[in-house]
Formats: structure tokens, C-alpha cells, sequence
């Protein structure tokens, strides 16, 4: 039997010579800082993920039938009809929702050990690619079961486009095929969805593995483990990626999954959150759900468009508030890469960012209307109140890429002296 | 070392874990809605709920994603127990349940032809439909002298009168300018069943509407469990492997 294996393997290689020098490239002598942390499960995560939208997703593409007049129903034979059309199509909807939380935990965790920095600057770059790729994928397919909240989220968000100068109004229904979200939207979304966005995004993600191990990982230490090395060449404090991460990683991925079984299992729509109540009424464009408001990744950018009162500007904020994050490895200017030996606005200013993100995304989702009668009594101007409040927020979300900009390009920062060698590990 | 550092991968991890299911909780919460409580896999529940829904609803509501086979096969009944207690318009055994109104005269008596309530659980919450069948009142401005508080001004009238009873509408004083609010509804000639009896009634039919909103969830919570133990099982020793491999790491 080995002998077999192993004249097969010679076989191979004969004719794929690179092939196993690949494989050693970008596994058994890929060495990562052996000081990995917590944070660094999510891009194991991320294609994980990746890998159960795809898989699940063909199985949906048996049954589902795009078109304004079957997809409804194609959902609910899958849900009730179809053997184990339930677990695939939860395992997809949640997985959609796990995708997001992944990513944005992956791109925390960038913010916090400074993975932007030179030279890295690709690999991030690559990465907000996939992050924008994958929130069309996520509206598009968001749209397919053809629910009320399908409906009026695609109008409100393809109407945005309407906010192009000139060309506007054609624009919106150049994308529609049709002067409200039809037939002809669902099937060109659907084709999207299955097909031309996955392959870029597949693409996009080889590339941003492929930048990556160029360069090496960064770790939490923010040390560049190539710069001190054994007599062999071999960083040392770096670590084979295989074995010891796969295996690292498989713990990591099991514990997701336990979490992930939870929700599929026992709270497939979240409470709303990944299922929304109104998405269980078949689309209709003559009955407007009592508040649009798009799935919750994303409902912080959603909340920036809120808070802005010119339909114009407000989706130039939104599609600032994504484009700035393009630029933070030129604005952020300090030599320091991790938290760990930041100056203390580095830490304060990272920290207001993310609480203002959760509570943008409140606002987005609607939250805030229901907290403020709440907080404030039954009589509050909730309108004014939310407008104060999210307009802050804005400027908050804003101006933590200006701070930090300014703080590390006039020398501000009071930094730790980084160690030369990463400090700890399990 | 390990314990440690496990010891902070668990503690941030359930960290995580808990803001998840905090924001379901928040999520759920209906606006001043008694819990309906349903137990969807307590098949006498559900039965007792299909029969109500049968002898009350279906005359007017189609549940079209159901089949009268599927339901003989959950509720544990045989194909022809299904027929006889249940199939009032000569269905047979693989039909979808539809009502026999037709969409035409509905429209016109109604105003609103009665929607279909396959998935009115799912869009509305149990708490919904259970408060909403305890909260009709007798309304002399509405076309069929009803009215209901958790869904004002709706077309349908108490259809479950002579289980429940007769609610009158107790209003509030009025304050300046304002339409007075209604304080509280007051049972004012019995029905056929108890107060605690005709809440059992309407949680039995909501147990069924909510099965009827998704079917799979009989089987869904039962596997969940054994899914979990399973990957639960799959992680201590992905976590032992981890450990073994890493011992050399210094």
C-alpha cells in the first residue's frame, strides 16, 4: 500500500515538480510566530466559513427557483419539504451572519496589533477587498428568498445609487432592470450571488494568503520574527504552520462550530437579528414593512447614512466611512505596530471606535428609537435626541482615523521600547 | 501556562458568546405581550391546537404550505384520523391545506381577503398570536362589530366568541386632546370555557401556528442537542491533539 502511495506520489511529481514545494511554502515551512493569541483564529475561521457558504450554497442552488414568482416558495419547500433542506439553508443563513462576525473580529484584530503596517500594507488592502465583495454577496443574497424585507431593503439600497450626480435615476434602474426591484433584479442578483461574486472573492482570498506569506504574519507582539534567525535560516521564534496551527486551528474551529450548532440549532433567526420577522411575508410593493432597516452587518454604516440629512451626502458619508478604512496604513504614520506598546490615545481611541461602531449599528437597526422613550421618558424628542447622539457618533467614527493620522504624524505618541523577541506563548 | 492561556481563550470566547444571546434576548422581547410559552413537541398540544384551528380558522385561513399528510405524520395520527377530524372540504390525504373561500367574495366581505398563516408565527411571534386571540372587543363602528387591541381595527372578528366569551372595552378619562385609551377589557357574559381554560385554548392554537411556521423545529431541537455533545467531543480532543503537538514548543 505505501509502496503504491508513494509511486503514485513520484508520479506526480515528475510531472508537477513545484507542487510539493508549494505545498512545504505554505505549510510545513511556513513559519508563524509561535506568540499567536486568541485573535488570530478567525482567518482559520474566515475559510472555514467560506468553505460551508459554497458547500451549502449548491445544495440551495438545487431547489431554489430565482424568479419574483417561485423564489418565496422555493425557500419554504426547502425549509419544509426538501430532506434536510432546513439544516443546509440555516447553515447558510447563519453561516452569512458568522461570515461578518469572523471578518470583523479579523479586521479588530488587525486595528490592534498594527497587521497594516508596512509591509503589510497588501495584504490588508487585499483584505477590505474581500470585506467589500462579501457585503455585496451578503445583500444580494439577502435578497434572494424574495420577503418583504428582500423587497424594500433592495429598493432602499440600490436607490442610494440614485445619489450619482447626472446619471443617477438611469444608474438605479440600470441595476434594477426594471423601475422597482422585479423578476429581472432577482435573477441577475441570483446569478451574482452564485457565481460572479464567489469566484472574486475566492480569488481575492488566495491572493490575500498568498500577499500574506510573502511577508510573513505579524503577531501580538508587532516583533518581526524574520529578523532574527537560527543558523538554518529559520526565524526563531517562528513555528512550522503545520502541524502545530492546523492543529491549533482545528481546536479553534471546533469551539466555533459548538457555538455555531447553538444558533442552527436553537435559535436559527437570532431573535431577528439573522432572520428578520418581516422576511417571512412574501415580497409586496404595496406594503411597506413599519421599518426598513438592512440585516445587522450592516446597520453601522447604515446608521452613518441615517444621521446625515441630505440623501447626497449621506451616501457620500457611508461610502467614506468604508473607504477611509481602505487608507489606514497610510494614516496611521507610528513605527509601533502593537497595542501592547502603543501610547495610551492609541488604546482610548481604538477602544470609542469600537463601542461607537456597536452603537452606530444600534442606531442603524432601530435600536435607538425604541432605547431613548426608554431612557429619556415617554415625552422625549426621540428624532432630535437621535440625531445628537448619531451625529456624534459620526464624528467620532470619523475622527479616530483623523486622530489617528494626526497623532502619529506630529510625533504624539509616547510608545513602550518594543522587546526583540516575541514575550510570550502558550 | 496552557491552563492559563486556555483559561482566557474560554473566558473571551464565552465573552463573545454572551453578547450574541444578550442581543437575541433584547431582540425578543415583545412590547407588553404575556409569553405565550408554546411547547411545540407536545403533541397534545398540538393536536388540541389543530383541532381548534379546524373547526375555527380554516374555514377562512389557508395554511398552504401544509400538507394534511405532513401533519398526520407530526402530530402522530393516522392518514384517515387526519381526513376525518380535519378535512371538512373533501381533501384528500397529499392536498395542501386551502381554505374553500373564494378570494373574490373574501375580498369583498372582509374588505381583506384572510391571509394564508403558514408562516404567521414566524413573521409576528408567538406572543403576538397568542395576545391577539385573548384581545378582541366588541366594537359597534367596526363593519363586524369587533375590534382587537394588539391589532387595532382588524378586519377579522372573534371568530372563538362562544369559547371566550364577550370583552367589552373599559376607556381610560380622555386627556385633553387626545383619544381615550382603552384601560382594560372586562369579560361581560361567559363563553363555553373558563378564563384559565380559553387561555389554554388560544396557547393551543398558537402551539399550532407555531409548528405550522416551521415544521422542522420538532426535529431541529431534538438533534441539536446530540449535535453539540458530538462537536463538544470533536473539540476536547482537537484540544488534547493541540496540546500534544505543542509540547515542544518553547
Amino acid at each position: 500500500m505505501a509502496k503504491v502511495l508513494s509511486s503514485i506520489g513520484n508520479w506526480v511529481n515528475e510531472r508537477a515538480p513545484n507542487m510539493m514545494p508549494m505545498y512545504r511554502k505554505h505549510m510545513t515551512e511556513y513559519y508563524a510566530p509561535k506568540n499567536f493569541n486568541f485573535w488570530y483564529y478567525f482567518g482559520s475561521l474566515a475559510i472555514v466559513v467560506l468553505v460551508n457558504q459554497i458547500l451549502t450554497g449548491i445544495f440551495l442552488t438545487m431547489f431554489y427557483k430565482a424568479g419574483a414568482a417561485t423564489a418565496f416558495d422555493s425557500v419554504e419547500y426547502i425549509m419544509r419539504d426538501v430532506q434536510w433542506g432546513w439544516l443546509i439553508r440555516y447553515m447558510h443563513e447563519v453561516g452569512a451572519s458568522m461570515f461578518f462576525i469572523v471578518v470583523y473580529l479579523h479586521m479588530f484584530r488587525g486595528l490592534m496589533y498594527g497587521s497594516y503596517k508596512k509591509p503589510r500594507e497588501l495584504v490588508w488592502l487585499l483584505g477590505m477587498l474581500i470585506f467589500l465583495v462579501l457585503m455585496a454577496e451578503g445583500f444580494m443574497g439577502y435578497v434572494l428568498p424574495w420577503g418583504n424585507m428582500s423587497f424594500w431593503g433592495a429598493k432602499v439600497i440600490i436607490s442610494l445609487f440614485g445619489a450619482v450626480p447626472y446619471i443617477g435615476d438611469t444608474l438605479v434602474q440600470w441595476i434594477m432592470g426594471d423601475f422597482n426591484p422585479a423578476d429581472a433584479t432577482l435573477n441577475r442578483f441570483f446569478a451574482l450571488h452564485v457565481i460572479a461574486l464567489p469566484l472574486v472573492l475566492l480569488l481575492l482570498v488566495v491572493l490575500h494568503i498568498a500577499a500574506l506569506h510573502e511577508v510573513g504574519s505579524n503577531n501580538p507582539d508587532g516583533v518581526e520574527i524574520k529578523k532574527k534567525k537560527d543558523a538554518n535560516g529559520i526565524p526563531l521564534d517562528g513555528i512550522p504552520f503545520h502541524p502545530y496551527y492546523t492543529v491549533k486551528d482545528l481546536f479553534g474551529v471546533g469551539f466555533f462550530l459548538i457555538l455555531c450548532a447553538f444558533i442552527i440549532f436553537f435559535q436559527p433567526a437570532l431573535g431577528g437579528w439573522f432572520l428578520e420577522n418581516d422576511n417571512f411575508i412574501p415580497a409586496n410593493n404595496l406594503v411597506t414593512p413599519a421599518d426598513i432597516k438592512p440585516v445587522w452587518y450592516f446597520t453601522p454604516f447604515y446608521g452613518i447614512l441615517r444621521m446625515i440629512p441630505s440623501k447626497g451626502l449621506g451616501v457620500l458619508a457611508l461610502a467614506a466611512s468604508i473607504a477611509v478604512l481602505f487608507l489606514v496604513p497610510w494614516l496611521d504614520r507610528g513605527a509601533v505596530k502593537s497595542i501592547r506598546y502603543r501610547g495610551r490615545g492609541y488604546k482610548i481611541a481604538l477602544f470609542s471606535f469600537v463601542v461607537v461602531f456597536v452603537l452606530l449599528g444600534a442606531i442603524g437597526a432601530g435600536k435607538t428609537t425604541e432605547w431613548i422613550p426608554q431612557l429619556f421618558g415617554a415625552k422625549a424628542d426621540v428624532t432630535f435626541i437621535e440625531n445628537l447622539f448619531g451625529r456624534a457618533l459620526t464624528l467620532v467614527y470619523f475622527g479616530f482615523f483623523a486622530f489617528l493620522w494626526a497623532y502619529t504624524y506630529f510625533g504624539l505618541e509616547k510608545t513602550k521600547p518594543v522587546p526583540e523577541r516575541v514575550t510570550t506563548h502558550e | 501556562m496552557i491552563k492559563a492561556s486556555f483559561a482566557r481563550f474560554t473566558a473571551t470566547a464565552v465573552l463573545l458568546g454572551t453578547c450574541l444571546v444578550a442581543g437575541s434576548a433584547v431582540a425578543e422581547e415583545g412590547e407588553g405581550l404575556a409569553l405565550a410559552n408554546v411547547r411545540v413537541e407536545s403533541t397534545a398540544s398540538l393536536q388540541r391546537g389543530a383541532r381548534l384551528y379546524f373547526n375555527y380558522c380554516s374555514g377562512c385561513h389557508s395554511i398552504k404550505y401544509m400538507s394534511y399528510s405532513r401533519l398526520a405524520e407530526d402530530m402522530h395520527l393516522s392518514p384517515e384520523e387526519v381526513l376525518s377530524s380535519f378535512a371538512f372540504t373533501g381533501a384528500k390525504i397529499g392536498d395542501q391545506v386551502i381554505s374553500n373561500m373564494p378570494a373574490a367574495n373574501a375580498q369583498e366581505w372582509f374588505g381583506k381577503a384572510p391571509p394564508d398563516l403558514s408562516l404567521e408565527s414566524r413573521a409576528k411571534g408567538q406572543d403576538w398570536i397568542y395576545n391577539y386571540l385573548k384581545s378582541f372587543y366588541i366594537d359597534p363602528t367596526r363593519p363586524t362589530g369587533w375590534n382587537n387591541t394588539v391589532f387595532p381595527n382588524a378586519s377579522m372578528p372573534n371568530v372563538l366568541w362562544e369559547l371566550q366569551g364577550v370583552q367589552h372595552a373599559k376607556f381610560a378619562a380622555a386627556k385633553p386632546g387626545e383619544d381615550a385609551q382603552i384601560e382594560k377589557l372586562d369579560l361581560v357574559s361567559k363563553g363555553k370555557l373558563s378564563s384559565a381554560q380559553y387561555d389554554e385554548a388560544a396557547r393551543d392554537l398558537t402551539t399550532f401556528l407555531q409548528y405550522v411556521g416551521e415544521p422542522a423545529a420538532l426535529k431541529r431541537e431534538s438533534m441539536g442537542a446530540w449535535v453539540v455533545l458530538y462537536l463538544a467531543a470533536f473539540t476536547f480532543l482537537a484540544w488534547l491533539l493541540k496540546h500534544e503537538y505543542w509540547k515542544d514548543v518553547h
